[in-house]
C-alpha cells in the first residue's frame, strides 16, 4: 500500500514538474503503514526518578507535587526573579492545550521534565525548557458519566511514573518516559457519582486519593494504591457506618451515611515527623443538615490518617451539620507558629466558612488554638474558647422549606484555589472573596444514582450594599494572628498563590485575563501579564540549566466562570463570558 | 462543592419508586434493550411514575414546563431506562412559534429533546419561564426549545440532541432516532 502512494506521489510529481525519476530516489518512504513511535528524546531516556526521600526534600529547582512540598505552603526558594527585576518578566513559550473548561493543575516540574494535567482527561508532557512536546496522553469519558467539576488539578510523580486521576473515577499510573499507561485501577463507580479531579498525593510508595462526588449522593473517603500495581491497599470512609467511631453523630438506624458527602476533591498535606496525612473534607449531603440531624463526622473537617494503614488519627470539625455548603477541602498548611511565648506545631487552614484556623498537630490529635473570621462572616457568633466550636446563629442556617441568607456566599471566603506561606517573611498569603453572600432554601430531595443530590429549592447570590470589591490577596502574620496588608482585586479572585525565595507573590484569579506578581512585603502589583482566558491555574516555580521560570495555566471554567454569570445576573452586562481555552504559560526575566 | 443552583425551581423534583430501585441494581450492559437508544415508534412514558400508558400531546403543559418521559418499546413494552442517556425532555409549544427543522420534528406542538446536557453531562432540569428557555442548573447553559435546542449561552457545546415525534393512534411516538449524539464528549 506504501508503495502505491508513493507511485501516486511520483506521478503528481510529474505533472508538477517533470522530473520524476530523480525526485523518487530522493523520496523517504515510510517504515511502517501505520505511525510508530519514534527515538524517545534524551531527556527523557535521562528521566530522573522520583523518590520518596526527594518529595520530602525537594531540590529548588523543581515543583514534584501539587504544593511542591509536603507542607502545602506553595512557596519555591527560588530567588531570580524579585521585586527588582520583575518588571522584565516575559514568556519564554506557551503551549495551546486543546482544550477548554477550567485549567487548575500546576504545571509539575522534574528535571527539565513538566507534566500538565488538563480538562479532557489529557496529561502532557513538555520539555520545561521550550515547550517542546514530548508525548500527550488522552483518555476517553463514559458518555454517560457527569463530571459536574471538569477539570484536573494535577498529577503525582513517583518512580518513574506519573499518577493522573482520571474523570471516570479511575487512578492511571503512566510510564514518565513513554507517555504508555503502566496500569490503571478503578477507584469506584462513575456511575454511582463518584468523579476525579484532584492530584494524587504519594507517600512512601502509595498514592493516596479521594474522590469528588457530595452532590450526587457520594460517601466521602481516602484511599490508597500500591504506586508500583495500583493494588489497593486501603481505603477509609470519611462519614462512618454505625458502630464506626463518629457514627454517633449521624441520625440513628438510618442510611445516611452512604450518601453523607465529605468528600475529598482536593490533595492533603503530609508531615513525616508525625507520619501523619491530613485531609479536608467536603460538606454534608444532601446539603441542609435539618435532614441529617447531628455533627455528620467527619463533614467540613479536617482528618489525620496514618498514610501506611489509613487510621484516622484524629480530625477537627470546622463547623457541624453544614448547612451552607462550605465544603473545607483545603487540607491545613503545616507550618509552626508562635503563640503565648510559645512554639506550635501548627496547623493553618483557612475555611471556606471565612475563618482562619490556627492549630496544633499531635501524634494522636488535632487542638483547637484561635479562630477568627477573614472576611466579612455573618452565620457564627464566636468560637468555643477550648474546643473552637462555632456557636452558629441558627436565624442565619437554611433548611429545609426555611430560608436563610448568610455570609461569606456559599462558595465561601476562600473556595479551593491554595493559600500560600512563605518563610521569608513567615506571612500566610490568603487568595479571598468578600462582600458576597447567599440566600438559600432547601427542600427533601430523592435520591436517583447518578443524578444530584442536594435538595436545593432556591440559590441566590447577592453582594453587600455599597461595598467596593470582592477579591482580594490577604497577608497574615501567624505568630501575631495579625493581617498585614490587603490588595483589593478588579473582580472576585479564584487564583491560587505561589510563594518564592525572590520575595514574590503570583497569582491569576480574576475575570481581566490577568497573571499578576505581588511584592510579597506589601502586597504591591509589580507586573501583569493579559493571557488569552482567565487564570484559575496553580502556578509554580522552576529552575532549568540556571535559570528561574514561572509556569502557570490560563484557561477558565467551572466555578469561576459559574461566579461570572451570576455577577452578571446582578449587575446585567458588567460581567460578559471570559473567553475560553486553554494555555500552558511559562515566563522568564530576558 | 461549588454546585449552585438556579434561582427558579427545578422541574424535577420527583422520582418513581422504580428508580430508586434501580440504584441497588447492577446496571445491565447498554445492549439491552432497555438500555439502548430510543428507537422509530417507541412510544414515550412519564419518569415520574411506573404508569405504561403512552403519553400524548394532551398529558404535556403547553408552554411549559417540560415533562421527563422514557422511550418504551410499544410491542412488548420494555421501557429504556437503564441508560440515564435515554432520558427526554417533552415540551408543548404553539407550532407557530417552531423555527425550521424543529417544526418537522415536531408533533402536535410536543417537541422531544435528550434531557442530558453536552457539557458535564448533568440533566437540563429548569423551565426558565419567562424567557421559555432550557436550563441546565450545573453551569447555567441555556437552550433555545423553539430552534432545535439551540445553546443561547453558557459553557454547552452543542444543541441537545433532538428527537423527532410522530403521532401514532393519538399517542407520542419516536419517528426517527437522536439527532445527534447524546452525552458527555468524549476527548
Amino acid at each position: 500500500m506504501t508503495k502505491i502512494l508513493m507511485r501516486g506521489v511520483c506521478v503528481a510529481a510529474i505533472a508538477a514538474a517533470g522530473m520524476c525519476g530523480a525526485s523518487a530516489q530522493q523520496m523517504i518512504e515510510p517504515a511502517s503503514a501505520t505511525p510508530v513511535p519514534g527515538p524517545m528524546p534524551e531527556i527523557l531516556r535521562q528521566y530522573t526518578a522520583v523518590t520518596a526521600a526527594r518529595l520530602k526534600n525537594p531540590e529548588d529547582g523543581n515543583w514534584l507535587m501539587f504544593r511542591r512540598t509536603f507542607d502545602g505552603w506553595g512557596y519555591s526558594p527560588l530567588g531570580e526573579i524579585t521585586p527588582a527585576n520583575v518588571s522584565r518578566l516575559q514568556p519564554a513559550w506557551s503551549f495551546a492545550t486543546g482544550q477548554t473548561e477550567g485549567h487548575e493543575a500546576p504545571p509539575v516540574v522534574n528535571n527539565g521534565v513538566m507534566f500538565v494535567a488538563t480538562p479532557g482527561n489529557q496529561l502532557l508532557a513538555l520539555e520545561a525548557r521550550t515547550g517542546k512536546v514530548l508525548w500527550r496522553y488522552k483518555r476517553p469519558f463514559p458518555e454517560d458519566m457527569t463530571p459536574l467539576h471538569p477539570t484536573s488539578r494535577g498529577v503525582g510523580l513517583y518512580g518513574d511514573k506519573v499518577y493522573f486521576a482520571a474523570a471516570e473515577a479511575v487512578l492511571v499510573a503512566i510510564d514518565a518516559r513513554t507517555g504508555k499507561e503502566a496500569w490503571a485501577a478503578k477507584v469506584d463507580d462513575y456511575k454511582k457519582g463518584y468523579y476525579l479531579s484532584l492530584a494524587p498525593l504519594v507517600i512512601d510508595g502509595k498514592v493516596l486519593l479521594g474522590a469528588s462526588g457530595g452532590e450526587l449522593g457520594a460517601r466521602g473517603f481516602l484511599a490508597a494504591f500500591d504506586a508500583e500495581t495500583g493494588r489497593e491497599l486501603w481505603r477509609t470512609y470519611t462519614v462512618p457506618a454505625p458502630g464506626e467511631p463518629g457514627s454517633e453523630t449521624w441520625p440513628a438506624g438510618g442510611d445516611h451515611y452512604k450518601r453523607g458527602g465529605a468528600s475529598i476533591w482536593i490533595t492533603g498535606t503530609y508531615d513525616p515527623e508525625t507520619n501523619l496525612t491530613f485531609w479536608g473534607t467536603g460538606n454534608g449531603g444532601p446539603w441542609f443538615g435539618d435532614q441529617r440531624p447531628g455533627d455528620n463526622l467527619f463533614t467540613s473537617s479536617v482528618v489525620a490518617f496514618n498514610p501506611g494503614t489509613g487510621q484516622i488519627k484524629g480530625h477537627f470539625q470546622y463547623h457541624p451539620n453544614d448547612s451552607w455548603d462550605w465544603d473545607e477541602v483545603s487540607p491545613p498548611l503545616i507550618v509552626d507558629y508562635r503563640r503565648d511565648g510559645r512554639t506550635v506545631k501548627g496547623l493553618v487552614n483557612v475555611a471556606r466558612n471565612g475563618y482562619l484556623w490556627q492549630l496544633e498537630r499531635t501524634h494522636d490529635k488535632i487542638n483547637f488554638v484561635a479562630g477568627q473570621p477573614y472576611v466579612r462572616q455573618n452565620v457564627f457568633k464566636g468560637l468555643d474558647p477550648r474546643t473552637g466550636r462555632p456557636d452558629v446563629d441558627e436565624t442565619r442556617k437554611p433548611g429545609t422549606n426555611k430560608t436563610a441568607e448568610f455570609c461569606p456566599s456559599l462558595w465561601g471566603g476562600k473556595n479551593w484555589p491554595p493559600a500560600a506561606y512563605s518563610p521569608q517573611t513567615r506571612m500566610l498569603y490568603i487568595p479571598a472573596n468578600d462582600n458576597l453572600c447567599t440566600q438559600l432554601t432547601g427542600e427533601a430531595p430523592k435520591y436517583v444514582q447518578g443524578e444530584r443530590f442536594q435538595g436545593v429549592a432556591k440559590n441566590v447570590l447577592k453582594m453587600v450594599a455599597g461595598a467596593d470589591h470582592i477579591g482580594e490577596l490577604q497577608a497574615w502574620n501567624l505568630d501575631t494572628g495579625k493581617k498585614v496588608w490587603t490588595t483589593n482585586m478588579p473582580s472576585f479572585n479564584w487564583g491560587p498563590v505561589l510563594a518564592t525565595g525572590g520575595g514574590l507573590l503570583f497569582a491569576g484569579g480574576t475575570n481581566d485575563r490577568m497573571f499578576r506578581a505581588f511584592d510579597a512585603r506589601t502586597g504591591k502589583i509589580l507586573w501583569e501579564f493579559p493571557t488569552g482566558s482567565g487564570v484559575a491555574g496553580v502556578p509554580v516555580s522552576f529552575q532549568v540549566d540556571g535559570k528561574q521560570y514561572v509556569a502557570v495555566q490560563s484557561g477558565w471554567g467551572v466555578d469561576p466562570a459559574k461566579m461570572q454569570t451570576r455577577m452578571n445576573l446582578i449587575f446585567p452586562g458588567q460581567y460578559p463570558d471570559v473567553p475560553q481555552g486553554g494555555t500552558v504559560w511559562v515566563f522568564a526575566v530576558k | 462543592m461549588n454546585i449552585e443552583n438556579s434561582t427558579r425551581r427545578g422541574f424535577l423534583t420527583v422520582v418513581s419508586v422504580a428508580g430508586l430501585k434501580l440504584a441497588l441494581e447492577p446496571i445491565p450492559a447498554l445492549a439491552q434493550p432497555a438500555s439502548e437508544r430510543p428507537k422509530e415508534g417507541d412510544v414515550l412514558v412519564p419518569v415520574e411514575s411506573e404508569s405504561t400508558n403512552a403519553l400524548e400531546p394532551r398529558d404535556i403543559p403547553l408552554g411549559g414546563p417540560p415533562l421527563l418521559a422514557w422511550p418504551m418499546d410499544a410491542a412488548d413494552k420494555t421501557v429504556r431506562k437503564d441508560s440515564r442517556l435515554n432520558k427526554i425532555l417533552l415540551l408543548r409549544l404553539d407550532p407557530s412559534t417552531l423555527v425550521g427543522a424543529t417544526k418537522d420534528r415536531a408533533a402536535e406542538g410536543v417537541v422531544a429533546y435528550s434531557a442530558i446536557c453536552p457539557h458535564a453531562g448533568c440533566e437540563v432540569n429548569v423551565w426558565v419561564a419567562e424567557q421559555q428557555t432550557l436550563e441546565c442548573s450545573c453551569h447555567y447553559s441555556h437552550y433555545n426549545p423553539r430552534e432545535g435546542a439551540s445553546v443561547i449561552d453558557g459553557p454547552a457545546p452543542r444543541a441537545l440532541a433532538a428527537l423527532p415525534l410522530k403521532i401514532v393512534g393519538g399517542k407520542l411516538a419516536v419517528a426517527k432516532p437522536f439527532t445527534g449524539r447524546v452525552g458527555i464528549v468524549a476527548s
